[in-house]
């Protein structure tokens, strides 16, 4: 039922209520896509930065070196080489997740998993060093010494987790090439800022941009209160 | 990676079992207008079936029926759209609808072309003062139009007037109205476009700035993945008269937008 309202024309001189119905599923839609990619991110891109500090992985510098380069990804570029792979005459075309949010999902997974490397690298990097010959001389072993870095690391995996949901909230770029931004399917908060400015609503794409930049400000101070919370417990 | 992709998969499994959709690959000037969020869902509701609309410029939604990653294609550019379906890409083309093209600058009209219905003696006027011009440079079928009136005029315009921005109508007028330069638009877009400021029309009513619009079926004997029988259902219904009246009932401010095109017996 919001299909109509978006994807209609009077969406420049809404009521409250209209404009809202509007808003709803595109901000949940955004939040769905880049919160499950962050997610998904952060469960490879946390043990994996952190490993990469500890242990003698073949080939770490490289990775590392890697991830770093990697945070300046363009997203035009991952949208576009998911796009050719993801195309009906592309090798990926069969699976039909072009135009999909699962599209957008996996173009946001690529741009995240960088930023959490190799800042969970860094992080856990200082933690290593800190303690890492208490932890080997207790005879731990690697699994239980890669969670407590992370457990004492917190602070940083959360730095990396924020700053890879970020990545993904805030980018445009690849989702309007994967996701097409097709009205009530896979139309984020960034498409519509980009589509209303097209279309010259140029307040109505800055109130998007006002809420998209007060949802960033709660997630992170919902995150920091967390952790101070458990800090002081 | 291919547990992630399962993952993504089932997350998305939902939207799977939804009402039966085509994808339309077409154009900036159709959705931007406003059209589709008037003619989809009256679409939808005789028949059941969802549209996705992809809104790119003319010539990329051809490269996107080409790839078979859409069903169906309305665009506006029909030299393109005939080379598209004499290539096999296409099948069943129909004229849908059309509007006309605008000459849209600034109200103080520095080459003078104000009130003129002669858009090739416009252009030549804007290459000889100089005036700035938004181009769309896009490859889309507004841009294609702009380009054939340089060819009437004898003209091969280039120089700092001369911008080519490779964006959309939108960005275009946007920009146009930023900068007090002039740029060919398709009305539709234009009575739907909200940030004028001192953009006026400037040129209108000449013949050649007609604006016709086809629709086809991407060929599914080229792509297995075309949805041909939803796909046609969304043609057959676009040419009766009850989506032709869907075209002829979309307005802005008493406007009419686009105009139906099928000659019906």
């Amino acid at each position: 039922m919001h299909r109509v309202a978006w994807g209609g024309v009077p969406l420049y001189k809404p009521g409250v209520t209209d404009l809202y119905a509007a808003l709803l599923p595109v901000i949940l839609l955004s939040l769905a896509v880049s919160g499950t990619a962050t997610v998904l991110a952060s469960l490879i891109g946390l043990p994996l930065g952190a490993a990469l500090a500890m242990f003698r992985v073949p080939g770490r510098r490289v990775w590392v070196l890697l991830a770093n380069a990697l945070l300046g990804l363009p997203p035009v570029v991952v949208g576009l080489a998911l796009y050719v792979t993801l195309s009906r005459a592309g090798p990926f075309g069969a699976t039909g997740l072009l135009y999909t949010p699962a599209a957008m999902g996996v173009a946001q997974f690529l741009l995240a998993l960088p930023v959490v490397v190799a800042l969970a690298h860094r992080g856990a990097a200082r933690v290593w060093g800190l303690y890492g010959d208490e932890l080997r001389s207790d005879g731990a072993g690697r699994g239980r010494a890669l969670g407590v870095v992370l457990a004492i690391g917190r602070a940083e995996m959360l730095t990396a987790v924020l700053a890879g949901f970020g990545r993904t909230m805030s980018e445009v770029g690849a989702i309007l090439i994967v996701g097409g931004n097709i009205a009530a399917h896979t139309r984020t908060m960034t498409t519509s800022i980009v589509l209303e400015t097209s279309r010259g609503n140029l307040g109505l794409a800055l109130l998007l941009g006002v809420v998209l930049v007060g949802i960033s400000l709660v997630v992170n101070a919902a995150a920091f209160w967390l952790t101070q919370r458990r800090d002081n417990l | 990676m291919i547990r992630i992709l399962v993952i993504l998969l089932l997350w998305t499994a939902p939207a799977w079992a939804e009402a039966p959709f085509i994808t339309l690959a077409s154009t900036t000037s159709t959705e931007q207008s406003g059209l589709f969020g008037h003619l989809l869902p009256a679409f939808t509701a005789a028949t059941g079936i969802e549209v996705r609309v992809i809104a790119v410029g003319t010539g990329q939604a051809l490269k996107i029926g080409q790839n078979g990653d859409a069903d169906v294609l309305l665009v506006h550019d029909r030299a393109a759209e005939l080379r598209f379906v004499a290539e096999g890409w296409g099948v069943g083309r129909r004229d849908v609808m059309y509007n006309d093209f605008i000459l849209v600058g600034p109200r103080t009209d520095p080459a003078h072309i104000g009130g003129g219905h002669d858009a090739v003696a416009a252009f030549q006027a804007i290459a000889a003062a100089q005036t700035p011009f938004i181009s769309r440079g896009d490859d889309s079928g507004t841009h294609a139009a702009e380009r054939r009136f340089w060819r009437l005029a004898g003209i091969e315009p280039a120089g700092d007037w001369y911008r080519a921005i490779g964006g959309g109508m939108g960005a275009a007028l946007n920009m146009a109205a930023a900068t007090g330069a002039t740029t060919l638009a398709d009305r539709g877009t234009w009575l739907n476009f909200n940030n004028r400021q001192d953009l006026v029309v400037l040129v209108a009513g000449d013949r050649r700035l007609f604006n016709p619009y086809g629709v086809m079926l991407v060929n599914p004997a080229r792509h297995k993945s075309v949805k041909a029988e939803l796909g046609q259902r969304f043609i057959d219904w676009l040419i009766s008269p009850a989506g032709q009246d869907a075209v002829s009932g979309y307005r802005i401010g008493g406007e009419q937008l686009f105009f139906p095109d099928v000659d019906v017996p």
